[in-house]
């Protein structure tokens, strides 16, 4: 393998174990902010009880993300530099204002809220993971706004022979940028709710601190339920821009090579990209795609065909991707809404139910990695949409470089993913105080 | 002043600043297996950095964005010819990361010795990989017209690259043992500052070597002959060396502990002076050289750029002193029963 090769396989790596960690966070500190807001507001001490239960599963799940997170920073400079010389006006800026205006407030005042609860009026600590909740989410705008930009270039303009800078405004109010930090967030908080209904199902069904975890399931049950839905809303219009602006990552996501009116959407296929058609299809449904793409069942959708050989995105694992997404998505509202009944006496509804949702918290973690790698393989050949190509965004590095720090993130990262996930189950299990 | 020499200059102070908040941790961290003899030292070490590494390491990740952002074309030959060496930082950087969560989450000694190695190789590693790196960038580095590093991990392990490193490990060393004394009672508070004591000259001997080694191997007194008004820079900096001595012997510990972070800052920018207009200097060719110039954002971006800083930098400073006062009480037995702490 060549250093292009290596360096896309360890940046796919560094980012999908990154992304395990960064959505809980996202939803999770917003959580722990409403907790404690009824804690402030009621005075109740369960609420600061499960504030603190939840932040610790929250901070060892945080760290995670930090550290990962730096590295992806600096893999645009060691594996991208022919990328970041290219766009850096753009997209530096955007990583550069995201450290500025979020990361700092989101890391500083986590340290204040973990060693403030008895320096500080509970109102100030109150403020501490709001500003934490916030930050955190406002840093995931900024990043995807970034994503954005490669996933749709907008308001630049290409001399000096790179990409500079055209119209501020017309980058940070990318529409595809916009709409997939929707997409990106309310999945995000729908996977917090599962967690956390998960979680607390799974002290349910051993009978302990009742009322504690039924409080925490009945929170994590009205957010899974708002945000397993209105990702699906969001993941629509997400699908109507990608019609739009990138034709071929929608061929891709439905296998689907030849360009025709009233499109239909096979429930099942085996793409054959070989021979350009699918070896199976079953299950037809007509002019679906031609609806879904462009909300008109007899709108013609532009095939797989039409584009040139090499402008193609990897069709099986796009295809495939988006098929796990909107499996799990739609596994995710059913599962939601069961919780959302038995919100209110959860552990007298069934045993089942509350086994299910234990088996539910990975759901929301694959459908969430099944819809990056839908995004970043779909977009590819290109980094930037149109304009450059992966090929020639690589590093002119050694490839034995790459090779050696490739086998050491996936030693380094596999084991603290383990012992994250095994820290995580210690402390889900574990009573609260 | 044209906006490319003020971001030359915040680029400069942004490292400068990250030199100054980190290096309080990764002294921490590097003198913790030869300072701790119990493990209620070393929890009174971990807590004293605790509500405070996090939000200190972001000025790394702010210079590297501000980097990307300002330079991009530095930015990227910086970061892909110095390759090896900065995944070595990154690895260690995510072990020290981890063991401040992971330490107390399980019971035993081997467990919690595990994340103190770490702990202290995700601190020492970092300081000597940040001193060699930045003595090489002060000297210049063999890139050609391409951008191409021409040598390997050990081309950077010269005498110039390896003496910054031995400085940087020093420094900040010195400045971790002076804010355990500012964050601690009793004898730990008593040893920290015998410890500073100890390092001090040990520091003084390597500062005026660097400097001479400087002279002799490097160009960077040039800038400074030109216009020797610049040479306050270095006066500054002598000042806090001896500065941070006197306070100690006063019992003044933040005041010497401000003058350390006086020394190195200036320590820092006497560097960046010196390779000015460059960010990255070529050893081969001074024509290779990564400058202002050449390698600077569109004038648009950098006026945005300019925009942002302005308006949340002060910000930031702002809540980090307040987070600094707020948890200005020495780390004590009482602070380490305390339900959240390291």
């Amino acid at each position: 393998m060549d250093t292009l090769m290596l360096s896309r396989l360890q940046f796919a790596f560094a980012t999908f174990i990154h992304f395990i960690f960064v959505p809980l966070t996202l939803g999770l500190s917003v959580l722990i902010a409403i907790m404690e807001t009824k804690y402030v507001r009621t005075g109740d001490e369960t609420y600061k009880r499960m504030a603190k239960f939840w932040g610790k599963l929250f901070l060892i799940n945080f760290a995670l993300g930090i550290v990962t997170g730096i590295t992806l920073e600096f893999q645009f400079g060691t594996n991208w530099s022919r990328y970041s010389a290219f766009v850096g006006d753009i997209f530096g800026s955007l990583l550069a204002i995201e450290a500025t205006a979020a990361f700092f407030l989101e890391s500083t005042f986590l340290g204040v809220w973990i060693f403030g609860w008895n320096k500080l009026s509970p109102k100030v600590h109150l403020l501490a993971i709001w500003l934490v909740a916030i930050a955190a989410n406002f840093s995931a705008l900024w990043i995807i706004l970034a994503n954005g930009f490669m996933q749709h270039p907008v308001g630049y303009v290409i001399q000096n022979g790179r990409a500079e800078l055209g119209s501020f405004i017309d980058v940070i109010t990318n529409g595809y940028g916009w709409n997939a930090f929707l997409h990106t967030v309310t999945g995000a908080w729908a996977l917090a709710g599962f967690f956390v209904v998960g979680v607390s199902a799974w002290h349910l069904l051993r009978k302990q601190n009742i009322d504690f975890f039924t409080k925490s399931f009945r929170i994590g049950a009205g957010f899974a339920l708002i945000f397993s839905l209105l990702v699906a809303v969001v993941g629509h219009r997400q699908g109507n821009i990608v019609a739009e602006v990138q034709p071929a990552k929608l061929a891709a996501m439905e296998s689907h090579w030849d360009t025709q009116k009233n499109a239909p959407m096979y429930l099942f296929a085996l793409p054959d990209p070989d021979n350009e058609k699918n070896s199976i299809e079953i299950g037809r449904i007509p002019s679906i795609l031609s609806l879904m793409a462009f909300n008109d069942p007899s709108a013609s959708v532009k095939g797989l065909k039409d584009f040139p050989k090499e402008d193609r995105p990897p069709v099986a694992l796009t295809f495939s991707a988006f098929r796990v997404m909107v499996g799990l998505g739609t596994a995710m509202i059913v599962l939601a809404i069961l919780a959302f009944i038995a919100r209110h006496q959860p552990v007298e509804s069934s045993p089942r139910l509350l086994k299910l949702l234990i088996w539910g918290i990975p759901l929301p973690y694959l459908c969430l990695q099944a819809g990056w790698a839908v995004a970043e393989v779909g977009r590819q050949p290109w980094i930037v949409y149109g304009i450059m190509r992966t090929k020639d965004a690589v590093s002119p590095i050694a490839t034995s470089q790459v090779a050696i720090s490739l086998a050491a993130f996936f030693v380094v990262y596999i084991l603290l993913a383990a012992l994250d996930i095994f820290l995580l189950a210690k402390y889900a299990r574990s009573q609260p105080h | 002043m044209d906006l490319g020499t003020i971001w030359f200059i915040l680029w400069g102070v942004l490292w400068a600043v990250y030199f100054i908040l980190d290096g309080f941790d990764l002294g921490i961290g590097s003198i913790m297996p030869f300072f701790a003899k119990t493990d209620e030292e070393k929890r009174i070490m971990y807590n004293a950095m605790g509500p405070f590494w996090d939000g200190n390491e972001v000025w790394l990740i702010t210079a590297g964005g501000v980097t990307f952002a300002a330079f991009p074309k530095t930015y990227a030959v910086m970061f892909s010819s110095l390759y090896t060496p900065l995944m070595l930082l990154l690895f260690a950087l995510i072990l020290r990361g981890v063991s401040f969560e992971f330490r107390s989450k399980v019971d035993s000694p081997g467990w919690r010795k595990l994340w103190d190695t770490c702990n202290f190789l995700g601190s020492f590693l970092p300081a000597l990989l940040l001193g060699v790196a930045f003595a090489n960038i002060f000297k210049g580095i063999p890139i050609d017209q391409e951008g191409i590093l021409h040598g390997n991990l050990l081309t950077l392990l010269n005498p110039y690259g390896l003496a910054g490193g031995v400085l940087f490990v020093l420094l900040f060393a010195h400045h971790g043992a002076l804010w355990l004394a500012y964050k601690s009672v009793g004898d730990v508070h008593a040893r920290a500052v015998a410890l500073a004591g100890k390092l001090w000259p040990i520091l003084a001997g390597v500062i005026v070597l660097f400097l001479v080694m400087s002279f002799a191997m490097t160009k960077l007194f040039t800038n400074y002959l030109v216009n020797p008004i610049l040479f306050v820079i270095l006066l500054a900096a002598v000042a806090g060396l001896l500065l941070t001595c006197h306070y100690r012997r006063a019992g003044r510990i933040l005041a010497s502990w401000g003058a350390s972070a006086l020394l190195i800052g200036t320590t820092a920018l006497f560097g960046v002076v010196g390779i000015f207009p460059a960010l990255l200097p070529s050893s081969l060719n001074p024509a290779f050289s990564l400058t202002i110039e050449n390698s600077s954002s569109s004038p648009m971006t950098l006026a945005i750029m300019l925009g942002v800083a302005l308006v949340f930098v002060p910000v930031v400073i702002a809540y980090q002193i307040w987070t600094l006062r707020t948890f200005r009480h020495p780390v004590t037995k009482e602070d380490l029963e305390y339900e959240e702490a390291y």
